[in-house]
C-alpha cells in the first residue's frame, strides 16, 4: 500500500476534480501509480474498443449511452458503500438488498397512486414520482438505520469477523423477506417514464429515459458531495471516518452520526432502486445481490471511502458491463466485472482515488 | 475465604470438567449414531432406509466442507465467503479425469483414472487454486480478502457453465448440464456382509464397484464416514501443533504474532490453503456419489450454507462444526424441504385451510412455507453471532476470548494454578 504523506480524510475531497486528484496524489505513492493505472485502464479499453467503435459508431454510442446510464445506478449504491466503508470499515453485504428493497418497497406506493403501464407521462406523474421516491428513501433508510441499531451496533467492537458475518445475514434476511413478499419471480414495475427517443445525428438515439436517470444520478451525487463537504453533520461524519475516539472528544455523537451515514447511504440506493425500476420495469428479489456487489466492485475501483471515486466506478462499471454485454462474451460479462475486482484489490487496493487504508 | 466464594469455585471447578470431557462426549455420541444409523433407518422406515442412507452420505459431505471452512475462518480467522468455488474445483477436477466428458473436448482423449488416486490429485488442485488467489490477497486486510473470496466464488461456476458447448475454446465442461456418467469408486476386492444390508452374506468380491445397487448407497456411507474420520484426526493433529497455535496467534493478534517470529503471510496461506484442500476431497467424492457435477450445485449460497454450519456449531472446535454441519444439513433438507407439507396439514387441522389458497401477492401456504429458507439461514447467522458468538458448541479458548474477555481470563488462570 501506499506510504508517505498525511492520509487524506476519507470522505473529504468534494470539491473540484483538480483538488481531489491533488489531494489524492499526496496519499498515494506518487501520481505515477494514479496515471498508471488510470492509463492502463484506458489503454486497455481503447485497444479492445476501438475497433468496434471505428466499425459502427452509431452502435457504439448507443452502448455508451447505455453503459452511462447503467452506470448511474450502480454508482448510486456504491456511494453507501463507501460512505460505510469510509466511517465504520464494514463492508456492508446488506446494502445491495437496501436497493433492491427500494423499488420493492415503491411498488406498492406507485399503485397507490394507480399508475400502470399505460399512464400518460405528464407533470402529476413527475410529482407523483418525486413524493413516492422521497418516502422511500425515508423508509428505507429508517430499515437501515435499524439495521445498524440491532445487527452492527452491538457488536462494533467485537472481532471483525462478526459484524461481517452478521451482515451477510443481514443480507439474507432481507432477501428472504422480498422472496417471502413478492416470490422467486421478475416483478413488474410500471413504465411511466416517456419512453421516446432524442435522434442523434449518425444514426443513434438519446433515450428520455437516459437523460433523467443520468440526470437524477448527477443530482444526487451533487447533493451528497456540498453535503458531505459543508453541513455539520457531514463534518461530523468526515470527522468520525478519521478518527472515531478524537471525534467523540470533540462532541460528536458517533452512534448519530454513523446512524445518520446508513441512512444516507440507503436513502442514496433507494432512489437507486426505484430509478432501477423505472429504466428496466423489472426487478428480482435478489438482484441486489449482483448488483451490490458489482457497486461493491465500482467502489474498490474509485478507491472506497472516496465519495468521487465511487461515483467514477459506478460509471466505469456500467461501461465494462455495456461493452462487454454488446461486444464480447455476454455470459463472462460477471467474471470480468469480478476479476477486475480482484486484480484492483491485489494490484491497487486504494483504488483510482483512494484513501489510504489504515491497516487494523 | 468465604462460603460463597468457595461454592462458586466448587461449581466452576464441576462446569470445568463436564466442557472438557463435553468434546469427547460428543464424539462418542456421533461414533455410536454413526454406527447404528443405517440399521436405525431400516428399521423407521421398515426396511427400504436406502433413500435416508444416501441422504446420510450428502450430509458427510458438508461435514468434510464444514471441517475445512472450519481451518480458515475458525483457526485462522480468515473470512472465506467462496469456500464453493474450491468444492467446485474438487468435483470437476474428478469429473473431467473421470468421464467421458474430455472425449469430446478439443483434446479427443478421455481419462478413466482411479477414484482413490484423483481424491488426492483434486486435494492438491484445489489447494494450488487456493494458494494461487490467497497468495496476492492474504497481504490486504481480512474483509478484503472476504470480497476477493466472494468473487472468486461468483466466477468459478460462471466459468464452468460458460465452457460447455458452444463456448469458443470447445466444450469442456457441459455447461448448463454439467458432467454426467463419472465414474465411480472402484477396488480391486472388497469383503462384503451385514453391514451392506442385513443378509448380506459375508465373502469376497472382486471386482467391487461403488455404484452395485447391492451395495450402494451404503458403501458410500461407509466411504464418507472414514474420509471425515481420516479429516478429523488430521484437523485435530493441525491443530494441536504449532501451526495450529500459529493460526489461533495470528486470529488473535496479527502484530503480536508477527512480532513474536511467526511469518504471518505463510501461516495464513497455508490455512487457507488446507482449506481448500479438504474443499476439494469433498469435491471428489461428491462427484463420485452423484455421478453428476453442474455448476448449479456451487452458489454462493452453498458457500453460506457452509458458513453457517461452522457459525453455528462454534468456530473452531470440531465437534461443534460437525454437529452444526448436520444440523443445518438436517434443516436444510429435511426440516425445511418438509414444512411445507406440515404447514399446510397444519392449517388444514385447525381450520385455517383458507390460507392455503392464493390470491394477491399471496402464494398459498405451501409455497409462502417455501420461500423461509433465506430467512432462516439469515436468521441463524445473525442470531448467533448476536446471542452466542462463540456458537452452539464452541470450542473453550474461542468461548473465553468472545465473551468473557482476556482480563477475567487471567484471574481464572491463578485460579486454576492455585488449586
Amino acid at each position: 500500500m501506499g506510504a508517505g504523506g498525511p492520509p487524506p480524510l476519507p470522505l473529504e475531497q468534494v470539491a473540484t476534480l483538480a483538488g481531489a486528484l491533488k489531494g489524492t496524489r499526496s496519499a498515494l505513492s506518487g501520481s505515477l501509480g494514479t496515471w498508471s493505472f488510470l492509463g492502463g485502464t484506458i489503454l486497455i479499453l481503447s485497444v479492445l474498443l476501438l475497433p468496434k467503435a471505428v466499425a459502427s459508431p452509431a452502435f457504439f454510442l448507443q452502448i455508451l449511452i447505455y453503459g452511462v446510464a447503467n452506470g448511474a445506478i450502480f454508482a448510486l449504491i456504491a456511494l453507501g458503500y463507501t460512505m460505510v466503508y469510509g466511517i465504520i470499515e464494514l463492508i456492508n453485504f446488506a446494502h445491495g438488498d437496501i436497493f433492491t428493497l427500494g423499488a420493492f418497497l415503491a411498488l406498492p406506493l406507485v399503485g397507490l397512486f394507480g399508475m400502470t403501464d399505460s399512464t400518460p407521462f405528464s407533470f402529476g406523474v413527475v410529482l407523483i414520482l418525486l413524493l413516492v421516491t422521497a418516502v422511500v428513501m425515508v423508509i428505507d433508510g429508517g430499515i437501515n438505520v435499524a439495521i445498524e441499531r440491532l445487527a452492527y451496533r452491538p457488536l462494533r467492537n467485537a472481532p471483525r469477523l462478526a459484524i461481517l458475518i452478521t451482515a451477510v445475514g443481514m443480507s439474507f434476511i432481507l432477501e428472504g423477506v422480498m422472496y417471502i413478499w413478492r416470490g422467486a419471480n421478475n416483478v413488474h414495475f410500471p413504465d411511466v417514464l416517456p419512453g421516446s427517443r432524442i435522434p442523434i445525428p449518425g444514426g443513434a438515439s438519446l433515450g428520455v429515459k437516459d437523460v433523467i436517470v443520468i440526470v437524477s444520478a448527477v443530482i444526487l451525487v451533487s447533493l451528497l458531495n456540498v453535503f458531505t463537504g459543508n453541513s455539520k453533520l457531514g463534518k461530523a461524519m468526515r470527522a468520525t471516518a478519521q478518527d472515531r475516539e478524537a471525534a467523540q472528544l470533540m462532541g460528536i455523537n458517533i452512534n448519530r452520526t454513523i446512524a445518520a451515514t446508513f441512512f444516507i447511504g440507503a436513502a442514496l440506493a433507494a432512489a437507486g432502486g426505484i430509478i432501477f425500476g423505472l429504466y428496466f420495469n423489472n426487478i428480482r428479489f435478489d438482484e441486489g445481490f449482483t448488483a451490490g456487489l458489482f457497486a461493491f466492485t465500482a467502489a474498490v475501483f474509485g478507491g472506497i471511502g472516496n465519495i468521487q471515486g465511487a461515483a467514477l466506478g459506478g460509471l466505469f462499471i456500467g461501461l465494462v458491463q455495456a461493452f462487454s454485454n454488446a461486444y464480447f462474451q455476454a455470459a463472462l460479462t460477471d467474471v470480468w466485472i469480478f476479476a477486475i475486482l480482484i486484480l484492483v484489490l491485489v494490484f491497487r487496493p486504494t483504488g483510482l482515488l483512494g484513501m489510504q487504508v489504515p491497516e487494523k | 475465604m468465604n462460603r460463597r466464594l468457595l461454592r462458586s469455585d466448587t461449581a466452576m471447578r464441576w462446569a470445568n470438567r463436564a466442557f472438557k470431557d463435553r468434546n469427547r462426549t460428543i464424539y462418542t455420541l456421533l461414533i455410536i449414531g454413526a454406527l447404528l444409523f443405517p440399521s436405525f433407518s431400516d428399521v423407521t422406515t421398515g426396511g427400504s432406509g436406502n433413500h435416508l442412507v444416501s441422504t446420510a452420505a450428502d450430509a458427510g459431505v458438508y461435514v468434510l466442507l464444514a471441517i475445512g471452512l472450519n481451518v480458515v475462518v475458525g483457526f485462522a480467522g480468515l473470512l472465506d465467503l467462496g469456500y464453493a468455488a474450491f468444492f467446485a474445483i474438487g468435483a470437476y477436477s474428478y469429473a473431467l479425469l473421470a468421464s467421458s466428458q474430455l472425449s469430446g473436448s478439443p483434446l479427443h482423449v478421455e481419462f478413466h483414472l482411479p477414484f482413490w488416486v484423483m481424491l488426492l490429485v483434486a486435494m492438491f488442485v484445489a489447494a494450488s487454486f487456493g494458494a494461487i488467489l490467497g497468495a496476492p490477497t492474504l497481504r490486504l486486510r481480512g474483509d478484503y480478502l472476504a470480497i476477493v473470496t466472494l468473487g472468486f466464488g461468483e466466477i468459478v461456476p460462471r466459468i464452468f457453465r460458460f465452457l460447455g458447448a458452444g463456448s469458443p475454446i470447445g466444450n469442456w465442461t457441459g455447461g448448463v448440464n454439467g458432467i454426467s456418467a463419472i465414474d465411480p469408486p472402484k477396488l480391486p476386492a472388497f469383503v462384503s456382509g451385514p453391514w451392506f444390508g442385513v443378509g448380506t452374506p459375508i465373502r469376497v468380491v472382486s471386482p467391487f464397484d461403488f455404484s452395485d445397487s447391492n451395495w450402494s448407497p451404503m458403501d458410500y456411507y461407509w466411504l464418507v464416514l472414514i474420509l471425515v474420520a481420516v479429516c478429523i484426526v488430521l484437523v485435530t493433529n493441525l491443530h494441536n501443533s504449532r501451526i495450529g497455535r500459529a493460526w489461533m496467534a495470528v486470529r488473535e493478534d496479527e502484530v503480536a504474532a508477527a512480532a513474536s517470529g511467526i511469518n504471518t503471510v505463510a501461516i495464513k496461506l497455508l490455512a487457507f490453503a488446507i482449506g481448500a484442500s479438504f474443499a476439494g476431497f469433498a469435491g471428489c467424492y461428491y462427484g463420485a456419489k452423484l455421478s453428476l457435477v453442474s455448476s448449479e450445485n456451487f452458489e454462493f449460497v452453498v458457500s453460506v450454507s457452509i458458513l453457517i454450519m461452522v457459525v453455528l456449531g462454534g468456530m473452531g472446535n470440531i465437534p461443534g462444526v460437525i454437529l452444526g454441519a448436520l444440523t443445518i444439513f438436517f434443516v436444510q433438507f429435511f426440516v425445511l424441504t418438509n414444512l411445507p407439507d406440515y404447514a399446510v396439514a397444519a392449517a388444514n387441522a385447525v381450520g385455517l385451510g383458507f390460507l392455503n389458497n392464493s390470491g394477491g401477492t399471496w402464494v398459498g401456504l405451501h409455497d409462502e412455507v417455501q420461500r423461509l429458507n433465506y430467512i432462516v439461514f439469515g436468521g441463524i447467522l445473525v442470531g448467533v453471532m448476536l446471542l452466542r458468538p462463540q456458537g452452539l458448541f464452541p470450542s473453550k479458548i474461542r468461548e473465553q476470548e468472545l465473551e468473557k474477555g482476556t482480563a477475567e481470563e487471567a484471574v481464572f488462570d491463578i485460579r486454576e494454578a492455585t488449586d
